[in-house]
């Protein structure tokens, strides 16, 4: 009885009782995303194993071009920033900002996107496909489950737009943008391990 | 059109899978026959299919268990028998071709869709009820878990009819499982089935640990909480770190298997050993996923039935969450014999040996909250002691396979199977079947008919005992597993007793479907009328049986361990004269049929994929795609209940009336 009357500061964050929703979609989809970390750390550790089983065929040398990648992740470093700038303004609710930073976003992991598909499409054409070595199955498995995951987002930021114009800013709205930015932000981080681990590591 | 699917997929030479297809079919045909014909099939699409209430989920998950048990055991004692016959140059019943579909379909189902579903279910039923919630963290997931994990489950049930099962083991090491030695369906079948299941298992594991870290009731301290909530946390915590490996593992065996990909292949630089580790990396933690929330429920029942509390409640907890950390690092221990060297083979035998040491505490645990306790010896509490004997000896021939060069001679023999069984029935299926017997008052209103449970556990102990005593003796006479034939006479007298084990445990599974029907029939003479049948101690039995849709009127107010325990005492001392209580209005998720659609949709998905039906595959992502953005243009998800309704229903069950 004296519980409810003590100022809900001075209890323990452990001893207040159920927490809001908010809070248990932000946590809930953060242990959503550790668990993706976990399934890129399988596929890096793959990679690791297998980067040098190349069975006589191209190698990360021969094959991969730097100054590409390092557009790529100039790309999507950048579009993190803008997809902050996106989450400024849904808070405020500034529906016009919101969608042109959303846009942006788009504009910067669309090009990403395309640069890794040139990037693939020429190793093919060269012979480097996955069904050609240990080396090659492990690198296009990594480095374009990180792919997918950005299309995936793409396709994830188009139905948000969607949302925010057809339910406005509703809390659920604003939860599922708390998680897109979550999700947008964990795909740099990976990215950072593929450059430095994939394409800088390569020798 | 129909890529690999032809009339010759359905064994129409074979006898037993189109017998057993046979009498399941009719039996679900009569099943959904009498639903239909009797008008129930609204009730349940409104109650059950698209249910997000946890209660109802942990009862579904349950009895799919269950019935999956009766497919697993089949597939057992038709092992057994086999066995039984095969000596001596008799060929058996059973071809090898089918046997080895047999014993990799009894080890797939028994892990993934006995014992998974059964903790699950019991989680999902006790957790919110013993924190004080009103529900789980996010409900409509819920049900998408559920019914992810029955997709995984009728997928695996249909490759018994149409085409064929894996024939790889339960584990489906490559390269057996490549393409190029297995070019059949069976993989396929494993494969998707379990990814589909294993996506439903991941989301219910960060499900439950939002649930249990953010949902407790006011004042739950994490000390506070019960040691099936911690256990379930550990265990929940573990599938959250380690069932994304298993999905990882899967996609590259499956994209060597579609599109020629090399991670696991002989040829072209592909390592099958890092397959083994990787499985295992992932499979170690998953024996701890079933035996945690087991060691959680024997912690609950020793207590309830000793009429004390947990003696060394903090080193369980302790001990609980060492577990969860060193069984990440012990998984080597499964495959000494690959090659590794004497000091990485040294390293996880010692980690094998110091992840005992927690376990030991707990059975000393566990006994101390006997000593000196008024012990009383319901069903529930048979279980449990049945568990601390058997599971003492199993963890004793576990650490004497964890000395390497022990295991370079036992490895693969008899004496393997006979240990991992003694752990997997002595403690999960034991601890399954307390929590079964525990939980059912509190989920229906009424318990189950004790004579016939006693029955129920002396039969799977004693046949447990004679169906894997025998064969430590076989492994240690050079009897291997998977074997479907020998010659040494000397091992039939040993096969036949495991047999006649087999047998009795088969007694026990048909009384427990018996008890089902005699406690249903005779559910009058065994009401819970005040929610407490077994004058318990955790919140779960401070609410009426079956609990209302939002468990707890009023959230309860926590002030130490055993909370609804100490509340009894209070109101016997007069401290706590009760009441009246002031109710505030709060929001219940409605039904949803998402997750049930999804698990339509996926079941589309992976059987095209399993059949290289291409358009039909596409058909069911987009199926799944359109669910997920319907789902995200729901507004009315949650309805509200004011708090007239909770008075009103607060009122009947102070007159007596029907709760």
């Amino acid at each position: 009885m004296t519980v409810a009357a003590t100022p809900i500061e001075e209890i323990p964050l452990s001893l207040r009782g159920p927490a809001p929703t908010r809070v248990l979609v932000g946590y809930g989809f953060w242990l959503f995303l550790l668990s993706d970390i976990i399934i890129f750390g399988v596929f890096f550790a793959a990679y690791a194993v297998l980067s040098g089983e190349t069975a006589g065929g191209p190698g990360g040398p021969q094959l991969f071009e730097r100054g590409r990648v390092l557009i790529e992740t100039g790309c999507l470093l950048a579009s993190s920033f803008t997809c902050g700038m996106m989450a400024i303004a849904a808070t405020r609710r500034a529906r016009g900002t919101t969608f042109f930073w959303a846009l942006v976003t788009m504009a910067l992991g669309a090009t990403f996107l395309s640069l890794e598909t040139i990037e693939f499409a020429r190793m093919a054409a060269s012979g480097a496909v996955p069904q050609r070595s240990a080396f090659l199955s492990s690198f296009f498995t990594l480095v374009g489950t990180h792919g997918l995951h950005v299309t995936t987002g793409l396709v994830w930021l188009g139905v948000m737009i969607a949302q925010i114009a057809t339910l406005g800013f509703s809390a659920a709205v604003q939860r599922r943008l708390l998680c897109f930015t979550l999700f947008w932000h964990a795909l740099d981080i990976v990215w950072v391990g593929v450059f430095t681990i994939v394409y800088l590591g390569a020798h | 059109m129909l890529g690999r699917l032809t009339w010759s997929a359905i064994p129409w030479g074979e006898p037993i899978p189109l017998i057993t297809a046979g009498v399941v079919g009719a039996g679900l045909a009569s099943i959904l026959g009498l639903i239909v014909w009797r008008g129930w099939f609204p009730y349940l699409w409104r109650e059950w299919l698209t249910s997000t209430d946890h209660k109802r989920i942990g009862v579904l998950y349950c009895g799919l268990a269950l019935a999956m048990l009766v497919r697993g055991f089949s597939d057992a004692i038709m092992m057994r028998a086999q066995l039984a016959l095969a000596a001596h140059g008799a060929p058996g019943y059973l071809p090898p071709d089918h046997y080895n579909q047999i014993f990799s379909a009894h080890g797939t189902i028994m892990i993934f869709f006995v014992a998974m579903p059964f903790v699950v279910g019991l989680m999902n039923f006790a957790v919110p009820l013993q924190i004080g919630a009103r529900d789980v963290a996010f409900p409509v997931l819920n049900a998408v878990s559920f019914w992810l994990t029955a997709a995984g489950v009728l997928l695996v049930n249909v490759s018994l009819v149409v085409g064929e099962f894996s024939r790889t083991g339960w584990l489906a090491y490559p390269p057996l499982s490549e393409t190029a030695f297995s070019p059949g369906v069976g993989v396929d079948y494993y494969l998707w089935s379990l990814q589909i299941s294993g996506l439903g298992t991941l989301l219910s594991g960060i499900n439950l640990v939002v649930t249990i870290l953010k949902l407790r009731a006011p004042g739950m301290g994490y000390m506070r909480m019960p040691v099936f909530v911690w256990t379930a946390l550990a265990s929940n915590l573990l599938i959250v770190a380690a069932f994304p490996v298993l999905t990882a593992t899967f996609a590259m065996l499956l994209l060597d298997r579609y599109c020629g990909f090399h991670f696991f292949t002989i040829g072209a630089g592909g390592n099958p050993m890092m397959y083994i580790n990787l499985i295992w990396i992932w499979g170690h933690p998953e024996v701890y996923i079933l035996i945690l929330p087991g060691f959680g429920i024997f912690s609950e029942v020793i207590a309830t039935f000793s009429g004390k509390p947990l003696f060394g409640y903090r080193s369980m907890v302790a001990a609980t969450m060492v577990i969860c950390m060193l069984s990440f690092m012990v998984w080597l221990h499964h495959f000494f014999t690959m090659g590794a060297g004497a000091n990485v083979n040294a390293f996880f035998g010692v980690m094998t040996m110091v992840i005992a040491v927690p376990t030991g505490v707990k059975v000393f645990n566990w006994l101390f909250t006997m000593y000196g306790g008024s012990i009383r010896f319901e069903v529930p509490m048979l279980w449990a002691i049945g568990f601390i004997i058997t599971f003492v000896i199993g963890g004793a021939t576990g650490v004497l396979l964890a000395i390497p060069p022990a295991d370079f001679v036992l490895h693969n023999s008899l004496f393997l199977i006979a240990h991992f069984h003694n752990t997997a029935i002595g403690g999960v299926l034991f601890g399954a079947m307390a929590g079964y017997t525990y939980w059912f008052p509190k989920a229906f209103g009424f318990r189950l008919e004790e004579r016939l449970g006693k029955a129920v556990f002396w039969c799977w102990l004693i046949g447990f005992y004679l169906a894997f005593m025998p064969l430590y003796v076989l492994g240690l006479m050079g009897a291997t597993r998977r074997m479907q034939h020998y010659d040494d006479p000397n091992w039939q007298p040993l096969m036949i007793v495991a047999f006649a084990g087999a047998v009795l445990i088969l007694i026990g599974i048909m009384l427990t479907v018996l008890q089902l029907y005699v406690s249903i029939r005779t559910r009058e003479h065994r009401r819970d009328t005040n929610g407490d049948p077994w004058v318990g101690r955790t919140l779960e039995w401070s609410i009426p049986s079956p609990p209302p849709a939002w468990n707890f009127a009023v959230l309860p107010q926590v002030e130490g361990l055993d909370a609804w325990w100490t509340t009894k005492q209070r109101r016997l001392d007069g401290a706590d004269p009760g009441g009246a209580r002031a109710f505030a209005p709060f929001h219940l998720p409605r039904r949803n049929p998402t997750g049930f659609t999804a698990a339509f949709f996926a079941v589309v998905m992976g059987f095209a994929l399993i059949w290289h039906i291409w358009w039909m595959a596409l058909g069911g992502v987009a199926g799944i795609v359109a669910l997920g953005l319907r789902q995200a243009w729901r507004t009315e998800t949650e309805v509200e209940v004011s708090a007239a309704d909770i008075a009103a229903y607060d009122q009947a069950r102070m007159a007596g009336g029907p709760a």
